[in-house]
């Protein structure tokens, strides 16, 4: 039976939201057994986050002080360290893993499937090609370590189980000092993630100015949403270019979603596919996103959107 | 310093492909194909370095059949000093891809790797991180900015909690993201220049690398298609439909 490494996403502090669905995934490929590594530091409330998951059979963790930061260059010679006893290495494919798992890949001399979206079999799986307008179903070698990004979209969270046990690993990998951390200008905001979130409402072009975003965050706020943005809206300059969604942004599955004055290019579509509820605001009835909206209102985002938020009052 | 760039010829961003019906692929025949735009992004800040006189040289490269030749004409015309096309017929995956600029690398002394994050064809998103780790180079994907101090890159990428800036050791590999730079047009006259411009043509064996797929492609299907769903006619019944639907309380 086969073994499969999962190796953890965080912030330095918290463990991040990709690590739960590659569990999920992982339970997918047949395995005997799922670890998962937490490379941190410090990294113990990481590990007794990723300890928690259900399904979940060990946590190794490896505490020095240059995983501080998560640098490819850094974690990549201890991550394929761990790697030799195992049959799968994945990680989610945000930025952490997309930025690893290729660095693991080919350090383990081996390619790398981008983005699994679903397993057909021990060494079949389908994945997106083209931003999402084809779906291909790749063989990789049986016998051979499978490096894999997991499309998070793609696979429920998993729950919370007994805690599993905690094991410190020590590899004596060495470590480059050619790549340093300088700082991270994270964006702060009390709303909920919008890679995780159950609800997001998104402003497009429409919105006019980074002013009148005004109302897509009093209604995510009334809704308790995250928020999000198209493309257009990003460029235009309405809001940073971390909240948007679509192919070269977030790919994102919430139970709801809002398309607010977008207009539905297929860049920002393929992000949004896998939406449980999708509703469309637009006053253009010809609007592409109305296409794969389950519930449309063509009206004039300005006069309705605060009339939906004065509504769930 | 020398920079490479790597060029992928991809369908072209404007084109919506399709699969083709007996599942073997998507139908590629007469479709325009282009630079991939991540590639583009990463050539125009090439260019940008040289212009402030911290490179010597860009050279673009890629791999493909002798079409690709289209593209790094266009390379060259966008201001690329020379072109080199490491000929193959076949697919080339991104470890291949790799290990070919590598083996390029080595050849032409490269202080400085820029490639796209991704290509928009097969989205895999491999490359340059690849490429660095074989190099046993730095590697900083989704640049949004770059700033060149001697042998010192200073460059802040795009992750998903924010912007995040390193500091790495030249030689390196950076990969670009999307808000990089505004990639310039090619005006008439470039195209006449660019035809004057060295395009060397070599192939995998001449490099030394193997060609080695790892991966079968069994299958390629389109993705399942949402359907249109109801309009409503105002703020109440959207309301009510959600509520309804089970996704507002």
């Amino acid at each position: 039976m086969s073994k499969v490494l999962v190796i953890a996403d965080h912030d330095g502090k918290r463990l991040g939201a990709g690590a739960a669905r590659c569990i999920t995934a992982a339970g997918k490929l047949g395995a005997a057994e799922i670890h998962i590594a937490v490379l941190a530091s410090p990294a113990a409330a990481i590990a007794a986050e990723a300890a928690a998951l259900a399904g979940v059979g060990k946590v190794l963790v490896v505490e020095r002080a240059e995983n501080a930061h998560p640098l490819a260059a850094v974690l990549a010679p201890q991550v394929v360290k761990l790697a030799a006893a195992y049959d799968y290495v994945i990680g989610p494919s945000n930025t952490f893993g997309k930025d690893l798992l290729p660095r693991v890949a080919a350090l383990l001399g081996v390619g790398q499937v981008s983005d699994l979206m679903s397993v057909e079999g021990p060494h079949t799986f389908k994945r997106p090609i083209y931003a999402g307008n084809a779906i291909i179903t790749v063989e990789s070698p049986a016998g051979a370590k499978l490096v894999a990004t997991i499309r998070t979209a793609s696979f429920a969270a998993a729950g919370s189980g007994a805690p599993a046990p905690i094991e410190a690993a020590s590899t004596d990998a060495v470590l480059p000092t050619h790549t340093r951390f300088v700082s991270l200008n994270a964006v702060t905001n009390d709303r909920p993630d919008l890679q995780s979130a159950a609800r997001v409402v998104s402003g497009g072009r429409a919105l006019g100015s980074a002013d009148n975003f005004k109302i897509i965050y009093a209604l995510a706020d009334r809704m308790g949403a995250a928020v999000g943005a198209s493309r257009a809206a990003v460029d235009a300059g309405y809001v940073p270019s971390d909240m948007q969604v679509g192919q070269t942004g977030k790919i994102i599955a919430p139970a709801l979603y809002m398309a607010i004055g977008i207009s539905g290019a297929i860049q920002h579509l393929t992000g949004i596919k896998d939406a449980r509820t999708i509703v469309a605001i637009n006053k253009d009835p010809e609007a592409p996103i109305f296409e794969v909206a389950d519930v449309g209102l063509v009206a004039d985002l300005f006069k309705v959107v605060p009339e939906l938020t004065a509504a769930l009052s | 310093m020398k920079i490479l760039v790597g060029v992928k010829r991809v369908v072209d961003y404007n084109v919506r492909v399709r699969v083709k019906p007996d599942g073997s692929g998507v139908a590629l025949d007469g479709v325009k194909m282009s630079i991939n735009p991540f590639d583009e992004i990463a050539l125009e800040e090439a260019l940008r370095i040289r212009e402030r006189g911290q490179a010597t040289e860009v050279i673009a490269v890629a791999i493909g059949p002798d079409d690709v030749q289209t593209q790094l004409r266009s390379a060259l015309a966008m201001g690329a000093d020379r072109a080199i096309l490491v000929k193959c017929d076949a697919e080339v995956e991104p470890r291949d891809v790799a290990r070919t600029l590598l083996a390029v690398i080595r050849q032409e002394g490269i202080g400085l790797a820029f490639l796209g994050k991704q290509a928009i064809d097969d989205d895999a998103g491999q490359t340059g991180q690849m490429l660095a780790a074989l190099w046993d180079r730095p590697q900083v994907s989704f640049a949004s900015k770059v700033e060149i101090n001697g042998a010192v890159a200073r460059v802040t990428r795009e992750v998903d909690s924010g912007l995040e800036t390193l500091e790495v050791d030249l030689p390196a590999v950076i990969t670009s993201d999307l808000r990089l730079n505004e990639p310039r047009y090619i005006k008439l006259p470039d195209i006449m220049k660019a035809k004057k411009k060295p395009l060397a043509v070599t192939d995998l064996a001449a490099l030394g690398v193997n060609h080695a797929p790892q991966f079968k492609v069994l299958k390629t299907e389109s993705p399942p298609q949402r359907t249109r769903g109801i309009i409503v006619k105002d703020v109440p019944e959207l309301v009510a439909e959600l509520k309804k639907r089970g996704v507002l309380s």
